[in-house]
């Protein structure tokens, strides 16, 4: 028999606001020491009340339209029990009623994800064991930082929709400024089970709990297929509803304690925080802050005449396409931008392992022109490029202290030529007997001679005309 | 044990119950498993005081987390008068050391305790005094009032603790609040008639005695049936129940507060801590609120107390409508005697019925000369008003 695979996930993301979900605490990227970043409500101590983060509930709503979904307009936060040192007040609050945004989709290649809900939540803190003390230490720096969970309805088929569907959710929520998406911030929850093709129930689901890393999901979503295609063919087990986490030493998932699993969260609407209401003004203003997906600016790129496959790397990655958007904005043409981007600055940032293009636009700009009208030539534009990535520098001073400026006077050209020719007749006489090569040498010998400031067009003509005198 | 668990400056004429923060000074809220802790910050109502020029006199003993009738779960033990349960609060001001009290009512308790005292209460309108500093059971309903010897002094320091908050979300938008006292002449009060059936003969003497003193004045007095005391009751103990099993979780030995000596596991830490440091009323309340919560009472117990909630806010605006307050019982008897703890649950429970009203709409209430007036949201001042009329008869 034939088995499809049926996975669902829930994905949690942190937002990049500036301050926590309930206090002002610094948001996801401030702390730097262990419990630097709390305050006692965050930390749970009693007293506090919680004021809400409404750049978070704008963020929320932004990952809603940018996954089609309807905005609940009246939206809730509610309290989730359960007891666990990395919780300080012992309970989460979440959105369980009424959450911010639900029913949307995604389109990855020809199938369409369905979208559940999106709600927001706080962060759980960090428990640090430490084997020497036998001892577990508490860091509450991520307690209460923001986050969306973005839960989709069972429609992936396979474990590469799942990695399509998580690569293109994080080029967009960074695309949107809705989050960084940074290493361990993008958690994942798979929900999976196996039925046979064709039928329409759903099989034993297993709930793999707490993924980061994609290649790991893969990995994790191959080996749940094949555990539940031999328990359902070849009963070497019988399965059950249960949590599974993946242990990437072992290479297999392994079922969670019971104990972790069978608890009642006791969900209730948290009486200290008034219903949110978003009126038609606010969420207008918040569709207007929206900028372009990253498919939309590939669409525009392809537009402006960048083939598709280039447009696609521009448009995934925000720190390429604003460059690019910058660059274009100063009115160098789109097509030799593009190149420059993706051919130079990505050599630069793979030879000096920079993550991300951090280039100053002008800077990028103004070689580009001095090079498309042959102010200096490509070879020297890469060699400034270099320098500019290296070490910052000023591009017409670098060029001019280096020589790399292309228009030298023609005459101090001729009379270069003419004395490298002068000066070694054996070359000379082996170019007139046939050997071509021996052209290249002169050449070579005079661009050296200038320091590669001639336009080599130039110097190769003037070369020629005075070997065949 | 003292009227003080703490002392914080000998002439100061302000008292502020534990379960309200003041920076520096520790707050239990009458628990062991907050014995040694120490908040970081004061409340609102406690800075505004202070800003104002109010000092702070210390901390007095309550019972374990406001729950019960008269402070008597205290860790720190009861307060007794010749035998006679009594409010610490209540009691200070009674005896003139302080000029008035910060308490925080959230089953009735200095409600109960001033009408026994015989001083004044005043639970202001849910929202108008910021919640911030409160160490929280029920947020839905609690809230901080003031005790007093008189009407007037209450609304002094009403004055100056009510106004927005930012730091509090359920804080209403009114920066100030008037409590312009008004001539009573022409009002109409309502006795509620299922309240004053369930009171002893002692405390509907009483009742009588402010009726005729309401007549008196020029106030009509009416017997008014309201069919939803029950059900208030109980609604409200199911909600408050609730969210202290919730706000409660938080003290569970980790981060502060009580832990137990050995433990061999985190489990075991949670468990033994809990179970040394809260008392049998906060036990109880704590089961009885994860029940409601579970996943299978949840909307037969917690969503439908909720709906009732509704139904009884609707019932009572329904009656200050056409009255300008309620009169009933704050409390069945009219002095209780130390009972034994294991009764706790039930006596607080059977006594709620006087108080769930404004616990469950958030109505203001007043406690004055041993009786209860509720008053409809904002009209603080109809209560303060009717409250002076009759202390200025026996003037």
């Amino acid at each position: 028999m034939k088995y499809e695979l049926v996975i669902g996930l829930e994905t949690h993301v942190e937002l990049s606001t500036a301050s926590k979900l309930f206090c002002s605490c610094g948001g996801h990227s401030s702390p730097k020491e262990p419990n630097d970043c709390v305050c006692p409500a965050c930390c749970g101590m009693p007293g506090m009340l919680p004021v809400t983060n409404k750049h978070a509930i704008e963020l929320a709503v932004k990952a809603g339209f940018m996954l089609n979904c309807k905005i609940n307009q009246y939206t809730t936060f509610d309290k989730k029990s359960y007891y666990y040192p990395d919780l300080p007040a012992s309970y989460q609050t979440t959105q369980w009623f009424n959450p911010i945004c639900v029913d949307g989709s995604v389109e990855i290649g020809d199938r369409t994800i369905g979208i559940k809900q999106i709600h927001l939540e706080e962060d759980a803190g960090k428990l640090v064991h430490d084997d020497a003390t036998n001892t577990s230490l508490v860091d509450y720096n991520r307690t209460s930082v923001p986050l969306i969970e973005i839960v989709s309805r069972p429609d992936f088929r396979s474990a590469d929709e799942v990695i399509t569907y998580l690569k293109k959710l994080k080029s967009s929520l960074q695309f949107a400024g809705i989050s960084e998406c940074e290493e361990g911030a993008m958690r994942c929850d798979v929900n999976i089970s196996v039925r046979p093709e064709g039928s329409e129930e759903f099989g034993v689901r297993a709930e793999i709990k707490n993924m980061s890393s994609l290649s790991e999901i893969k990995d994790a979503i191959e080996f749940e297929k094949v555990r539940h295609v031999d328990a359902l063919e070849r009963h070497t087990e019988v399965l059950v509803q249960e949590t599974r986490r993946w242990d990437d030493v072992k290479r297999r998932t392994f079922p969670m304690r019971n104990k972790e699993t069978a608890a009642d969260y006791r969900y209730f609407p948290d009486p200290n925080l008034m219903p949110i209401v978003i009126d038609d003004a606010w969420l207008e203003e918040i569709r207007a802050s929206m900028p372009a997906t990253a498919e939309e600016q590939s669409l525009r790129y392809t537009e402006m005449g960048i083939p598709e496959k280039e447009a696609m790397v521009l448009a995934s990655d925000r720190k390429l396409s604003d460059t690019f958007d910058e660059v274009v904005a100063l009115g160098r043409a789109p097509k030799s931008v593009a190149s420059w981007i993706l051919t130079e600055c990505m050599g630069n940032m793979k030879r000096l392992e920079i993550d991300e293009l951090n280039i100053d636009a002008a800077k990028l700009a103004r070689i580009i022109e001095l090079v498309d009208t042959n102010e200096i030539t490509r070879p020297a534009g890469k060699k400034v490029l270099s320098a500019v990535f290296e070490s910052d520098v000023d591009v017409d001073k670098y060029c001019e202290e280096n020589g790399l400026n292309v228009k030298v006077d023609e005459s101090l050209i001729l009379t270069t030529v003419q004395r490298i020719v002068a000066e070694n007749p054996d070359a000379v006489a082996n170019y007139k007997s046939g050997k071509t090569k021996a052209m290249q040498a002169l050449f070579g010998l005079i661009m050296r001679e200038l320091k590669g400031t001639g336009d080599p067009v130039v110097i190769r003509t003037l070369l020629e005309q005075e070997l065949n005198k | 044990m003292g009227y003080f668990v703490n002392s914080i400056n000998p002439s100061g004429k302000i008292a502020v119950d534990d379960t309200i923060l003041i920076k520096g000074t520790p707050a239990t809220a009458g628990s062991k498993m907050l014995e040694n802790f120490t908040p970081l910050f004061s409340a609102e109502a406690v800075e505004r005081l202070e800003k104002a020029g109010y000092e702070i006199a210390g901390k007095t003993n309550v019972g374990e987390f406001g729950l019960d009738l008269l402070g008597e779960t205290s860790f720190f033990g009861a307060n007794e008068e010749d035998g006679v349960l009594a409010g610490a609060a209540a009691s200070l001001v009674k005896k003139g050391e302080v000029k008035a009290a910060l308490s925080v009512d959230l089953n009735g308790a200095p409600r109960r305790a001033a009408a026994l005292a015989g001083v004044d209460f005043i639970k202001p309108t849910y929202g108008t005094v910021s919640r911030y500093g409160v160490i929280a059971c029920a947020c839905s309903g609690e809230q901080i009032g003031v005790t007093a010897p008189d009407a007037e002094t209450a609304k002094e320091i009403l004055s100056v603790i009510a106004g927005h908050d930012s730091k509090d979300g359920t804080s209403l938008p009114a920066e100030k609040y008037d409590y312009a006292l008004t001539d009573v002449k022409g009002m109409k009060v309502a006795l509620i008639k299922e309240l004053y059936d369930l009171a002893s003969d002692a405390v509907k003497t009483g009742i009588d005695k402010y009726a005729a003193s309401l007549k008196a004045l020029g106030v009509t007095v009416e017997d008014v049936s309201l069919d939803i005391v029950k059900e208030a009751q109980t609604a409200w103990q199911i909600l408050m129940s609730a969210e202290t099993t919730n706000n409660l979780s938080r003290f569970d030995g980790v981060k502060y507060g009580h832990r137990a000596a050995e433990y061999k596991n985190i489990d075991e830490l949670y468990v033994k801590s809990r179970t040394e440091g809260f008392g049998f009323l906060t036990k109880a309340t704590i089961i009885y609120g994860s029940d409601v919560l579970s996943k299978s009472k949840y909307d037969a117990c917690y969503d439908k107390s909720m709906r009732i909630r509704r139904v009884v806010t609707e019932k009572v605006k329904a009656v200050l409508a056409s009255y300008d307050a309620i009169l009933a019982p704050a409390c069945s008897q009219a002095e209780y005697k130390a009972y034994d703890v294991l009764d706790s649950f039930e006596k607080v429970f059977e006594e709620s019925v006087f108080t769930a009203i404004p616990s469950i709409t958030g109505l203001p209430a007043m406690a004055t000369k041993g009786v209860q007036l509720i008053a409809d949201s904002y009209k603080d001042n109809v209560l303060l008003s009717i409250a002076k009329s009759v202390e200025g008869l026996e003037a």
